[in-house]
């Protein structure tokens, strides 16, 4: 049944917004902490758990998929419903900020990967590479 | 006639809401497809046209919900509120499979949370310097500049004002469409050429959408690696942002 699999992520997104309630109480700031990443590392685990067991049937994924699914229609229609108008007047802070970090990640980026190739000898892809 | 369909549709708004965004996102796909040649992903288009559309609805309204200000529209509001969306981006985790996160081993670790902190201290110390000083708005346009869902995500956990949520978003949006644009370009000079490469890349360049767009642009079989960890980027960039990040700044700033 469909319903299983939404009903499962629903309850993972309650728990995870619960506990980042009380996580937020707890450390004394009057706001959700973290309770969305909470309720997806609840998802992920409680779903790995269902599967090795058998648990969790393709058709019940599909409640929790079709929502995965709609996360860039959402975002979009978030998008449609922002202020938009006020932060276009701070415009250079959006591209500044942007360009800034992924200048700085490219930098990182390239300096990990040149470590790792030294240090495993200069190998570009092969289709059945072993993964370490 | 068309007060007959204003009136259907204002009477079913959120009906009329998947309308709407359906017709953006295929427009979006169209641009993509025919603008670019596919290489910035539909999804970047959409959101832009997203943001374009808010702009014209706060120019018509002079109200601050966007386009969810025109009553045929006020759907968007209840489709992109916090509740819905909180809810599709944990559904996302369903596509992480623990077996092959385990591959990524202790390299995607280091790589999300430089992926997450770099991103954050460059936005902050941008918003510092255009004369933002409160910790609240200052996490929130840091945020931003980890993703475009840590940022609004962050900013609604801390109560940030619209009009700096709407610039946390921009500035994701336009950091995944430098992403989306560039990775081709870089990949020779990140030696994006192997599955750990793609994995490292994954956790430092952050949204799934630049990720995998860029991905795709450069090497198809890289994607699923790539995204892999991006995939893990917003869940940690959402607890982060709120909680330790947050207070980070909060004790910094005074």
């Amino acid at each position: 049944m469909i319903i299983f699999g939404t009903a499962l992520l629903g309850v993972c997104y309650l728990l995870g917004i619960l506990l980042g309630d009380a996580l937020g109480g707890l450390i004394g700031v009057k706001a959700n902490v973290g309770g969305v990443g909470i309720a997806m590392m609840l998802l992920i685990a409680s779903q790995h758990f269902l599967k090795r067991r058998g648990l969790l049937n393709a058709v019940s994924e599909k409640g929790i998929t079709f929502w995965a699914m709609m996360y860039i229609p959402v975002v979009v229609a978030m998008a449609a419903t922002q202020n938009v108008l006020v932060a276009a007047k701070a415009g250079p802070v959006a591209l500044l900020a942007a360009a800034g970090s992924v200048i700085l990640c490219a930098g990182v980026i390239a300096f990990i990967n040149r470590i790792i190739q030294r240090s495993h000898g200069d190998q570009p892809w092969a289709p059945d590479a072993n993964v370490g | 006639m068309l007060h007959m369909i204003e009136k259907a549709i204002s009477e079913n708004q959120l009906i009329g809401a998947f309308a709407v965004v359906g017709l953006i996102v295929w427009v979006s796909n169209l641009l993509s497809r025919y603008l670019t040649k596919g290489r910035v992903h539909g999804s970047a288009f959409a959101v832009l046209g997203g943001l374009a559309l808010a702009y014209w609805g706060g120019m018509i309204t002079g109200k601050t919900k966007g386009l969810a200000d025109l009553t045929m529209f006020s759907g968007l509001a209840l489709m992109g509120g916090a509740m819905m969306r909180d809810f599709c981006i944990v559904a996302t985790a369903s596509e992480v499979h623990v077996d092959e996160a385990k591959k990524a081993g202790w390299l995607g670790f280091i790589a999300l949370f430089l992926g997450t902190i770099i991103p954050f201290v460059v936005g902050v110390a941008v918003a510092r310097a255009f004369g933002y000083t409160d910790p609240v708005s200052l996490t929130t346009i840091g945020a931003g500049a980890v993703t475009y869902i840590v940022g609004p995500v962050t900013g609604a956990a801390i109560g940030a004002s619209s009009d700096v949520m709407a610039l946390s978003i921009a500035t994701g949006v336009v950091k995944a469409i430098l992403v989306m644009i560039f990775t081709p370009a870089l990949a020779g000079f990140m030696r994006l050429n192997n599955p750990q490469a793609a994995m490292v890349f994954g956790g430092l360049a952050g949204t799934v959408s630049g990720v995998s767009a860029g991905l795709a642009a450069t090497d198809r079989r890289l994607v699923p690696y790539g995204a892999l960890v991006a995939t893990f980027h917003t869940g940690l960039g959402c607890l982060m942002g709120p909680s330790v990040l947050f207070l980070a700044v909060k004790a910094i700033s005074g």
